[in-house]
């Protein structure tokens, strides 16, 4: 459940952005994430933002991907 | 002239004439429609392909086409893909009181257009007009003629262990188009429907081997429906790669944001072809030349292992069965 | 795609599945509870790659899979009012009621439309003053505030023809019913992505306090579920119980507050029914009575007919993790996805369906 995917906010005017996300727009609410702003990833639900993505835990969360793969090679 | 259609343009008096004369057969003029008899007459020597296909498609305009073009298209394409050239059309038109007359010559032109550059001519034709609420704007029956060469002989059982399957270009194109224009789940984009005739594309696929076992166009269910059927068919396995598959990033992004796999997708532009591994880079390379198959593939193989089955190896690595589609693919949220 | 396609990079995937290898020596089932994550699981073949100690049970954690008939007849019903439009997620147009479903009814002239939003919903009830719009609320805790946020914006800008029937239902209490029932016995849990960044950790942490088992919470991609089941491996081997947040980027310990805000403004807890879990307490959520002037079902006199739940359809003991779908004598004959007997086999995320359409377990 709970379809939701990160997209890049171009412009914010109110409560709504207009975001993008592979080539393709929309317009989302921003009500629920009134700390966004241009530049961010926001996690879409249906329309609304629920979170902003925490780009420097997904970089982190990738490095320690990158040292497990390295590790098991080694071991191999 | 009235700018909306009414029911008596269909119901064959004087304005029902005056509309074929001035909507369709002056848009679609060749010598066969100009006739205006009761059927088309033609001599045709040798094998023949014969098909129908009614078009219902709302929006009746979308990005890349509209139900005109799709209404040439789907039955040039269903033609070619028994190895036929595509000659004759004919052409039925249900339209729905009020529909502006700017919209159907819009559609007429789109058919005029389309059939010239697949070198199909129009010859016979039918118009009714039904009650307000009876048609979604217009319904479209087109039953086309082709022409098979000797030695052509494609059929969805002829898949053997060992072929290449050869796939034309990227997938999910029309029906995220057509989705994108729906009320209620519009998004922005620059993705068209790859609505396109195949029949010349197909021509030159037989120039390089008369060899090619199976061809089929992934319409409604999509790719991954289309192979499932051929493997019954031939009651072969076929294994495919996803990272193999062209998809346009836009499909991608649009399928990640309604829950929606491409491979279950609608394409009208697009072929798959099984072929002998020994002619596989030759008709490749034949696609390719073809502007509608520039982005054409070999997705995968055909094996006798699972018989019946379609397998993919994920972008992962790992395997899994590729099912058909049953029913339609609906955006979710979960 | 960004913070997309990083997440799918096969060796890495690679890595992830060496590390559950070695570290994998007991015998451990983990439910992934979300659909979403059922989705995963199957589309990305994870199941087949995992080690022989580990299997793999597929949850309740699908609203429409768990939404009851009698719930379903009541929005059916609702169609059939003259001068309603119902809008609705794509996912319940097939869901069959106890007669019938959303998209027979629209088959037979309801006004059914289907929305990506509820802002879309909106625009409708703006665009047709004259004409009643009841949205329906399904979903978890994700979807919940997003409702929530719809009726605050009804209200604010005065529209008047705005309902919303609440089908919405909360998630802890229904994994609490799973493991109240000791029908299943789970060794770990993989926590729901993206109701948890609504939520946060704390109300899994008491669900691993209370029946001592491990629960990490997990994003969607196929790298995120390996992640999960990883750390999962490492707290069974350690014989620990606790909550970790393996999905960093999209989720924070304390949840969305402003998300809770607005689900807590709009919404009150209440009993909910659940197909195939019965009646659970405080699972369910209802329109609270500062916007009843938006709640379907005090607008309304519905009037379904009498619920009944389909015969031989094992969809209750499949939500609970007790059954799989082999198991039911009507999966695959008079259960397909095209004619669909229960939810499970409707919603692509129900385990039925996954099953269907990808397969079960495959030689790799």
């Amino acid at each position: 459940m709970c379809l939701a995917i990160p997209v890049l906010i171009k412009s914010i005017e109110d409560s709504e952005a207009e975001v993008e996300i592979g080539g393709i727009a929309r317009r989302i609410s921003l009500e629920l994430t009134p700390e966004a702003r241009v530049g961010d990833y926001a996690i879409v639900h249906t329309g609304y933002a629920i979170n902003i993505l925490d780009q420097e835990e997904a970089r982190e969360t990738l490095r320690l991907f990158e040292e497990i793969a390295a590790a098991a090679k080694e071991e191999s | 002239m009235e700018d909306r259609i009414l029911l008596a343009h269909g119901s064959g008096g004087r304005l029902a004439h005056e509309l074929v004369e001035t909507t369709f057969v002056k848009a679609l003029a060749n010598p066969l429609l100009a006739k205006l008899d009761d059927a088309a007459t033609f001599d045709l020597g040798g094998k023949l392909a014969f098909t129908t296909d009614s078009y219902v498609v709302s929006p009746l305009f979308f990005p890349g086409g509209d139900i005109g073009k799709l209404a040439v298209c789907g039955t040039v394409n269903d033609l070619a893909m028994t190895g036929a050239k595509p000659l004759y059309l004919s052409l039925s038109f249900i339209i729905e009181e009020g529909l502006s007359r700017r919209d159907l010559a819009r559609v007429v032109d789109s058919i005029r257009r389309v059939a010239g550059e697949a070198g199909v001519e129009i010859v016979t034709g039918d118009t009714k007009v039904v009650n307000r609420g009876s048609a979604d704007g217009l319904f479209i029956n087109t039953a086309g003629i082709g022409i098979i060469a000797e030695g052509v002989s494609i059929s969805g059982s002829n898949a053997r262990p060992g072929d290449r399957v050869i796939l034309s270009g990227t997938i999910g194109d029309h029906g995220i188009a057509v989705l994108s224009q729906r009320e209620g789940l519009s998004f922005a984009t620059r993705l068209e429907s790859d609505c396109a005739p195949l029949g010349k594309l197909v021509a030159g696929m037989l120039a390089v081997s008369r060899n090619i076992h199976c061809l089929r166009d992934p319409t409604r269910g999509g790719l991954a429906t289309t192979l499932n059927e051929l493997a019954a068919q031939s009651k072969v396995g076929i294994r495919i790669e996803e990272d193999r598959v062209p998809v346009r990033e836009e499909v991608l992004a649009a399928g990640e944001m309604l829950g929606l796999d491409p491979l279950y997708i609608a394409n009208e532009g697009k072929l798959v072809a099984i072929v002998p591994p020994e002619d596989a880079g030759g008709i490749l390379e034949a696609v390719r030349a073809n502007k509608y198959g520039k982005e054409a593939a070999i997705i995968g193989e055909v094996t006798a292992e699972h018989p019946g089955r379609v397998v993919m190896k994920t972008s992962l690595g790992t395997s899994r069965i590729v099912d058909m589609l049953v029913g339609d693919p609906l955006p979710r949220i979960c | 795609m960004r913070f997309i396609t990083e997440f799918r990079r096969p060796e890495l995937a690679r890595g992830l599945l060496s590390q559950i290898q070695s570290q994998s020596r007991t015998k451990a089932r983990f439910m992934e509870f979300c659909g979403g994550h059922t989705v995963t699981i199957f589309r990305y073949g994870i199941r087949q790659a995992l080690p022989r100690t580990l299997e793999m049970v597929s949850g309740p954690g699908c609203p429409v899979c768990v939404t009851a008939s009698a719930d379903l007849d009541k929005a059916i019903a609702l169609s059939r009012v003259p001068g309603v439009i119902i809008t609705t997620f794509g996912d319940m147009l097939r869901v069959p009621g106890s007669r019938s479903s959303l998209e027979k009814a629209k088959a037979e002239g309801a006004d059914v439309r289907m929305v990506y939003s509820t802002i879309d919903a909106l625009r409708i009830a703006s665009d047709n003053p004259d004409r009643s719009v009841v949205f329906l609320g399904i979903g978890f805790e994700t979807t919940a505030p997003t409702v929530a946020a719809s009726v605050l914006r009804a209200r604010e800008r005065g529209i008047k023809n705005y309902y919303v029937l609440s089908l919405h239902k909360l998630c802890p209490p229904a994994i609490r019913a799973i493991l109240d029932s000791g029908e299943v016995r789970l060794d770990g849990l993989i926590c729901p992505g993206h109701v948890s960044t609504v939520i946060g950790a704390h109300p899994w942490e008491s669900v691993a306090h209370d029946y001592h088992i491990p629960g990490v919470i997990s994003g969607f991609e196929p790298l995120d579920i390996l992640q999960a089941v990883s750390m999962l491996v490492a707290q069974v081997e350690r014989g620990e119980a606790r909550v970790e947040i393996a999905y960093r980027r999209g989720v924070r310990p304390e949840g969305n507050p402003e998300a809770l805000r607005v689900m807590e403004r709009v919404f009150e807890t209440g009993p909910a029914r659940w197909r195939g879990l019965g009646e659970i307490a405080e699972s369910g959520l209802k329109i609270r009575g500062d916007y009843q002037e938006f709640d379907a079902e005090r607008a309304f006199n519905i009037v379904p007919e009498p619920a009944r739940e389909p015969e031989g359809c094992l969809c209750g003991e499949i939500l609970r993790g007790v059954k799989m779908p082999l198991d039911c004598s009507l999966f695959g004959t008079t259960c397909t996805p095209e004619h669909p007997v229960g939810p499970c086999m409707v919603s692509s995320e129900g385990s039925c369906a996954a099953y269907y359409l990808y397969g079960g377990s495959l030689g790799g």
